[in-house]
């Protein structure tokens, strides 16, 4: 199983790493919005992608030729993301191309999803949310990037 | 040391000016700040512009204290390498985050009794001075990884595919 794991830089990339023992039988491949974090990864593939949040329309659709053309190269089986605007577009691209798609939605969004997690609601595959009080219907909680 | 970090999104001169003025009434303290597109500029603390994560993680290793945003890689990293944290979420209010999630998860991680959290500057203040000077220890320890059960939910569904 190829597994293709995408999260911008900051929490979300922090979250992401924390699930690494999830793909212990996967070949793993990471994306990034920053290339000095492929030096978190060492011994990964590692895929650098410009940077954008739902505030500026130019940088996402340069995000979003950036997320296509990777992935059609990488061709993974699974998308996996913690977010935030460019795993939406893994998601959302990885969908279109037949791969499964998971996306986790970042512990800080405490009171409801994040509204790039309620986009992918209806492209991923499997939704968690990380608060027990936010699942509902296909939202699941099965515990926290933290123990 | 004292290492302040405002995340890579938005100014945040609140809290600059805060740490600059802990320095200035408490020079025998250190303060090393990340502050990526600062508008205020602290004359008495040093500070970093963006730094590669190796940088970032030798910076945070060296710190007696973090403090920072309520931003969840800083929480994590932090209770995940013991380090003792006072967070200070960005407010709509003073234009410094476009929504109040940070002050949710502040609450949320205060509850929880996981970190230090201060509402305003004066707060920040005042548990930035007591637990820099009492040695307080990590409120909460974290393992290096998710929970076994959201690991094994995840890990489940990738195989049965």
């Amino acid at each position: 199983m190829k597994v293709l794991a995408i999260a911008s830089i900051g929490g979300h990339w922090v979250q992401l790493l924390r699930l690494k023992p999830a793909f212990k039988d996967s070949e793993l491949v990471f994306m990034s919005t920053k290339q000095s974090f492929a030096d978190t990864v060492k011994g990964f593939e590692f895929h650098c992608i410009p940077d954008s949040n739902r505030w500026n329309k130019f940088d996402l659709i340069k995000t979003f030729v950036s997320v296509y053309r990777k992935i059609k190269v990488i061709k993974p089986d699974v998308i996996i993301t913690t977010g935030a605007a460019p795993g939406l577009m893994g998601v959302i691209i990885g969908r279109l191309m037949g791969c499964k798609t998971i996306w986790v939605d970042s512990i800080a969004n405490v009171q409801k999803l994040s509204l790039s997690g309620r986009i992918a609601i209806r492209f991923a595959n499997k939704i968690y949310t990380q608060w027990p009080d936010l699942a509902s219907g296909k939202i699941i909680y099965n515990g926290k990037v933290i123990s | 040391m004292i290492f302040v970090t405002i995340g890579t999104q938005e100014p945040f001169d609140r809290l600059i000016k805060a740490m600059d003025e802990i320095a200035e009434s408490f020079p025998e303290v250190e303060i090393i700040a990340q502050i990526a597109k600062s508008n205020y500029h602290p004359s008495n603390i040093k500070t970093l512009d963006f730094m590669t994560p190796i940088e970032f993680n030798e910076h945070f290793s060296k710190a007696k204290l973090i403090v920072s945003h309520a931003g969840m890689g800083t929480i994590i990293s932090a209770l995940q390498q013991e380090k003792p944290i006072v967070v200070i979420p960005r407010l709509t209010k003073f234009k410094e985050h476009r929504n109040e999630h940070q002050l949710a998860t502040a609450k949320k991680f205060d509850e929880l009794n996981y970190i230090h959290v201060a509402y305003d500057i004066t707060e920040l203040k005042k548990i930035v001075l007591s637990t820099y000077y009492h040695n307080l220890k990590p409120l909460y320890k974290l393992g290096p990884y998710a929970a076994d059960s959201l690991i094994s939910s995840i890990g489940t569904y990738i195989t049965s595919l």
